[in-house]
């Protein structure tokens, strides 16, 4: 059962310490490293104690699957295989966190959906499993370029859902994600977004913890759920399985079940907030325009800000880390005094502006783009020209608008 | 998972529920002769289930259960059909999660334990319908076989969708007129048993459930086999009586007819040489077992 001494400060079998997270990702020494967002998913498996790890081949996630399974032949995680579909690793890795085990898997796009029915079942047997997204089209005609559509899939499933802005979210939000969904109030599974190819196929410079330092292990009796192990007595779960009933208990239970993941969503709030900083990052919120977003939408807001200001347009910035849990009071509060709030994203459907139009009074602010979709790179100049025809200002024509 | 584990602290006895303490008086677990003849002897691991009544599923189930050659240390996957209104009953661990998709969970579950408990004994056993093992989720049947994974797969064939009403599965005879197969099912049977063969499974038994000993002999062989060896597959003919239109008495019967030599569900075996090596040497161990009781019961009398 569980186990009542610590761990912390022993070795694992390849010579890394466990450490306490808090320690390992606040206090620790950093070393900077030129990295692709494949080789930082990578480094941030090393150190995630990671008992199985499931790899199915899809661009732009291939290379850091492939390169985790250089990780299993170094001996850094338990067990490794290349299942023979998205649908089958997603039940591969349920199957894997039924039985007690941390587990992490990655997908895109076309994965995701074909995946989809495994991810309420995820979230509602409490499974902590990590899936990272690097989002990609999902439409017909077959496209493997960067395009978020399949996060709005994912946002009613019961999953934990943030959106990583850089690679450097990326290598902590892996580390820090495993620490919410697995508190026992949560355990929930998380999806980890970013945007495939800007941020798995470009360098950056990331902040990587000590390589000889990794996280405690994952301690499967902390879960709300037995773990399938025939480590505990093996009670007979229901006198009258619930599925073919038509009655009134039937129907409440599993209501409340339902009920309980989403209240699990909400409970992961305040863990979110300790490990990421807050579920949103705001910089000059007093300014009467606003850019809200999440992913590298975000980054191209940053530019969008740096070229406005050469303008003498004061634009303010609101980063969504955490999809689920939903910011909807700081997005509320941060944008309080905006007149204009834009939300650029990359999909054609903006479910982005969506939320945030159902969160705030006022929603008429909202401007739901620019959207830029099907792999098209979104230059700040567009988001520029979106503000300023809001503030009826002249702009530039830009090529393809027509205007 | 000990025996210990399960024993009731003197001072709580009286408040657990009585079918746990007699789970724990009279169970089966730890016993290395556990077998078919314990059934209305000791504990079942079963409890009460919620089939047809009269349906053979809910002897195949008792059948299955008292024949686990490690029942403290085995995990059983489901999926959804009739089998998963029996599975809340029973007192092993198992996991329930999509339809069609058994195979998949059992191999990622099989890895898990085998990282979490090196060198324990784990075993995993599947118990899905056909519907489920042949057609939505065959890709998963055999790729797990085709890796190789440790588990046993156990099919109920009762050769149609019984759970939503009897419509036309890939095991249902050809010519069988069923909900989806309006003017007979137009192909074969699906060959499940020699294609197991083929995918790497490395004991392959097709039977009804009609005689426990027999049932108790291919469940013990097969999760030996893949505890040691690799992948193994039972395909049992339980019948669904309500969809064939028989009395809750006629199950017994529809399978000892389906049974006779020149029928569909005459016995069937595969067993590859190393299953075959391993079966000589459990026999051997076990004649050897017996052998020393008696000298030991000699020497006592
Ligand atoms: C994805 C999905 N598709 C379809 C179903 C509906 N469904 C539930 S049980 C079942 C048939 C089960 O047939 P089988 O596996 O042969 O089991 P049986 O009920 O005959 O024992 C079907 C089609 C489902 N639950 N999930
Ligand atoms: S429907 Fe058929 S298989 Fe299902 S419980 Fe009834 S008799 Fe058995
Ligand atoms: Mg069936």
């Amino acid at each position: 059962m569980a186990d009542t001494h610590s761990v912390i400060g022993t070795k694992n079998k390849k010579g890394q310490t466990f450490t306490d997270t808090w320690e390992m990702l606040n206090e620790a020494p950093r070393t900077p490293s030129f990295f692709t967002g494949s080789e930082v998913i990578k480094e941030a498996l090393r150190r995630a104690s990671c008992d199985v790890m499931i790899a199915y081949p899809i661009t732009p996630q291939s290379e850091a699957a492939a390169l985790i399974g250089e990780l299993f032949a170094e001996g850094y995680i338990g067990d490794y295989f290349r299942g023979e579909s998205e649908f089958a690793v997603m039940s591969q890795c349920a199957g894997a966190a039924f039985g007690g085990a941390r587990v992490f898997t990655t997908t895109a796009g076309p994965g995701t959906m074909r995946a989809m029915e495994n991810f309420p079942m995820w979230a509602g047997a409490r499974l902590p499993i990590q899936m990272i997204v690097t989002c990609r089209g999902i439409n017909s005609p077959l496209s493997i370029q960067p395009d978020t559509l399949e996060i709005a899939y994912l946002l009613n499933t019961g999953m934990l859902v943030w959106h990583a802005e850089t690679a450097q979210d990326f290598f902590d939000w892996i580390l820090k994600g495993y620490m919410v969904s697995e508190e026992p109030d949560v355990h929930l599974p998380l999806a980890l977004c970013c945007d495939g190819f800007f941020v798995t196929h470009t360098k950056d410079v990331v902040n990587l913890t000590p390589a000889d330092m990794c996280l405690p292990p994952y301690d499967p009796y902390r879960s709300p759920v037995p773990c399938m192990d025939m480590e505990c007595p093996p009670v007979r779960m229901m006198r009258d399985p619930f599925v073919m009933k038509s009655n009134y208990i039937s129907y409440a239970t599993h209501a409340s079940w339902q009920q309980e993941v989403w209240a699990a969503v909400e409970r992961s709030r305040k863990h979110t907030i300790r490990w990421i900083n807050g579920l949103i990052e705001t910089e000059n919120i007093d300014a009467e325009v606003l850019i809200v977003s999440s992913g590298t939408a975000v980054s191209q807001g940053r530019e969008a800000i740096r070229l406005l200001e050469d303008e003498g347009i004061s634009c303010g910035l609101v980063k969504i880390k955490s999809l689920r849990p939903w910011p909807g009071e700081e997005i509320r509060e941060a944008t309080k005094n905006a007149k204009h709030i834009i939300v650029p994203e990359f999909n054609v459907t903006g479910w982005l502006a969506k939320e945030i139009k159902a969160s705030i009074p006022n929603s008429d602010r909202v401007n739901a783009g620019p959207h830029v979709c099907g792999g098209m790179t979104m230059p700040p100049e567009i988001i520029v020209s979106e503000i300023k025809t809001l503030l009826g200002m002249r702009t530039m024509s830009l090529a393809g608008r027509g205007s | 998972m000990s025996k210990e584990r399960i024993k009731i602290s003197e001072d709580l006895y009286d408040i657990m529920p009585s079918d746990y303490q007699d789970l724990v008086k009279s169970a089966t677990y730890g016993k290395e002769d556990r077998g078919w003849k314990d059934i209305g002897n000791s504990k079942e691991l079963i409890e009460q289930h919620s089939l047809c009544a009269g349906c053979p599923e809910s002897m195949a189930f008792r059948y299955i259960l008292a024949s686990l050659p490690n029942p403290e240390d085995t995990v059983m996957v489901g999926s959804t059909g009739c089998t998963s209104l029996v599975f809340p009953m029973v007192a092993v661990h198992n996991i329930h999660s999509l339809f069609g998709n058994q195979n998949a969970i059992a191999s990622g579950l099989k890895r898990a334990l085998s990282v979490r408990f090196p060198g324990r004994t784990k075993d995993v056993v599947v118990l899905a319908g056909d519907g489920a093992t042949v057609d939505i989720g065959l890709d998963m049947t055999l790729q797990a076989w085709f890796r190789q994974e440790k588990f046993t797969t156990i099919c109920f064939d009762n050769e149609l969708y019984a759970n939503t009403g009897g419509q036309e599965s890939g095991l249902m005879q050809k010519g069988f007129v069923a909900k989806m197969a309006p003017v007979g099912k137009l192909f074969d049977k699906v060959r499940l048993p020699e294609i197991a063969r083929e995918s790497g499974c490395h004991y392959v038994v097709q039977c009804t459930v009609s005689k426990p000993s027999l049932i108790e002999k291919v469940v013990r062989n097969a999760v030996m086999i893949s505890r040691e060896i690799g992948p193994t597959y039972l395909q049992l003919y339980t019948p669904c009586i309500l969809e064939i239109g028989k009395n809750s008495m006629e199950g017994l019967q529809e399978m000892r007819d389906s049974e006779k030599p020149t029928e569909r569900f005459a016995y069937k075996e595969f067993i590859s040489e190393p299953a075959k090596e391993l079966l000589a040497e459990l026999a051997a161990k076990d004649k050897e077992k017996k052998a020393a009781a008696k000298q030991l019961a000699a020497q006592g009398a």
